[in-house]
């Protein structure tokens, strides 16, 4: 004959359980959608060889993410669906114990994870940069030849320059495909952010620092171009469209661009890293 | 039973007051002379809609058009009138040719990117400067720019000399005063709300000259609002 103290006891095992399977299996269907299917969802797109790392970087971390927010889902749902107070007298309920297992368990399986993605995370940065600002003296530097494009910030406009021919400046961004680009972004003003959206690149432009960012073009496509840092009255409106294309379009491109501007090089200042410009007569 | 009503009647003052603050805050917006649009006349010219624009940038808007600011540089138009409005919000037929003429009677600035000092995205990217065709100025000579960065689009405005003798005080400057004439053509594409602006730092004693009226709209920045 059962005692009525071993009741409680048993459905207390029981519940663990049945959270523990449905847990589990929500987390294993999940976590295998996330990896399947993640890299043609997640952002920021596959513009670039850095972008596409990003889409591995978000989709390792969703599905490491993906059995945590499946167990906590069918947890919360078990408890609202199974312990509520369904009239009757309100009692205390049993007393929690500590359970060394669990607590081994939880410090293993969290510090595991963090110490994986700190890794994972390292790894990626270090590879190329991932399309991140490095500031003037990046780390990671990738080998081989590499296109400089300068970034200049201005309120409210992004503007390029192409200091490998004639320090052409141009508003518009164009890259060749399958190149690798050395971005050198900077400001004439206040603090504007860089981000080419799809091509997984976003660098803060200070004045007077030359920010660098590497990214490596995949094939033709286009792009966005957006301020990421609130810089005045006309930061919602400081973006335009960038494009890759192939090598010979480039070329002829360039081509154009120095033709439009030609009478203006006599008075674009000499290619810097960075700029102090003058004058400013009316400003404070 | 009596604290409940208290409460809900607490709720929907607060909500009455938040909506009348709002009411206040919308209906200063869209009646500001700065803010409201200016609808400019179109003609048609063999099936074509033409826009002419008269523009005029000026070192002080003054007391009559904005007696809160009369120190603030800005730009006005002119309505079919003659009369001089401080509206930067102006009306444009999609797909039409505008025929633009700005009388700048400020003195130069400077840019701070000498970019702007090459007329872009308007026919033959050139301008008419006092009646001759210009393709570049001196990027310390400009005072201003008129530009439409969605349509590519850049004018500087040379300013007048240091030396005028007959500078506009304040705003609306008649054209016997010293100043510049700049004459250009551009085409609006599709209907949208483009932002339009100077990039020269010309908002005097704001830091980096971008302060005042260059981050308020209705002086030196609104919308070609295209339909």
């Amino acid at each position: 004959m059962a005692t009525p103290a071993s009741k409680p006891s048993a459905e207390r095992a029981d519940h663990g359980k049945r959270v523990l399977i449905v847990g589990a299996a929500l987390s294993v269907v999940s976590t295998v959608l996330v990896a399947v299917l993640g890299g043609r969802f997640l952002p920021p797109g596959n513009g670039s060889v850095q972008a596409t790392g990003q889409v591995l970087d978000n989709t390792v971390m969703l599905a490491i993410v993906t059995p945590v927010i499946a167990g906590l889902t069918v947890f919360f749902v078990y408890v609202l669906s199974q312990f509520r107070h369904r009239g009757g007298a309100l009692v205390d309920g049993p007393p929690l114990r500590d359970d060394s297992r669990v607590r081994v368990w939880w410090l293993v399986v969290t510090s595991t994870t963090v110490l994986f993605l700190a890794g994972f995370g390292t790894y990626e940065l270090l590879q190329n940069g991932s399309g991140g600002g490095q500031g003037p003296n990046p780390i990671a530097v990738p080998a081989g030849p590499k296109l400089p494009v300068q970034v200049i910030a201005q309120q409210w406009q992004f503007t390029y320059r192409y200091p490998t021919y004639g320090g052409l400046e141009t508003p518009q961004l164009v890259l060749p495909a399958n190149t690798y680009v050395e971005l050198h972004v900077t400001s004439l003003d206040a603090i504007h952010s860089f981000w080419a959206v799809e091509l997984g690149v976003k660098a803060d432009a200070n004045p007077g620092v030359d920010n660098i960012a590497f990214v490596k073009t995949n094939g033709p496509s286009t792009f966005h171009v957006r301020c990421a840092e609130l810089c005045g009255l006309w930061h919602g409106y400081m973006f335009n469209n960038g494009r890759v294309v192939p090598e010979a379009q480039f070329t002829a491109w360039v081509k154009s661009q120095q033709r439009d501007f030609a009478p203006l090089l006599k008075y674009l200042p000499k290619y810097s890293t960075s700029y102090f410009p003058d004058p400013q007569r009316r400003a404070g | 039973m009596r604290a409940t009503g208290f409460k809900v009647l607490g709720v929907a003052i607060g909500l009455a007051a938040a909506g009348l603050l709002i009411g206040l805050y919308v209906s200063k917006l869209t009646t500001d002379n700065g803010s409201a649009a200016y609808t400019v006349p179109v003609q048609t010219q063999g099936g074509h809609k033409v826009v002419d624009l008269s523009i005029e940038t000026v070192a002080a808007v003054g007391p009559q058009f904005s007696p809160a600011h009369p120190d603030y540089v800005s730009y006005l138009v002119r309505d079919t009138q003659g009369k001089w409005l401080r509206r930067t919000v102006w009306r444009l037929p999609a797909n039409a040719t505008v025929h633009v003429t700005i009388y700048n009677f400020d003195s130069a600035s400077g840019l701070r990117n000498p970019l702007y000092a090459r007329p872009q995205g308007v026919d033959g990217n050139s301008f008419m400067l006092d009646g001759k065709r210009t393709v570049v100025i001196d990027p310390n000579d400009t005072s201003h720019t008129f530009a439409v960065p969605a349509y590519g689009l850049v004018i500087p405005l040379s300013g007048i000399p240091d030396s005028a003798k007959h500078p506009c005080g304040y705003a609306p400057c008649a054209l016997s005063l010293d100043h510049r004439t700049i004459t250009f053509t551009f085409h609006t594409g599709k209907a949208g709300h483009y932002r339009w602006q100077c990039f020269v730092p010309c908002a005097a004693g704001w830091i980096d000259g971008f302060g005042g009226p260059m981050q308020t709209i209705g002086y030196m920045d609104g919308f070609l609002d295209v339909i």
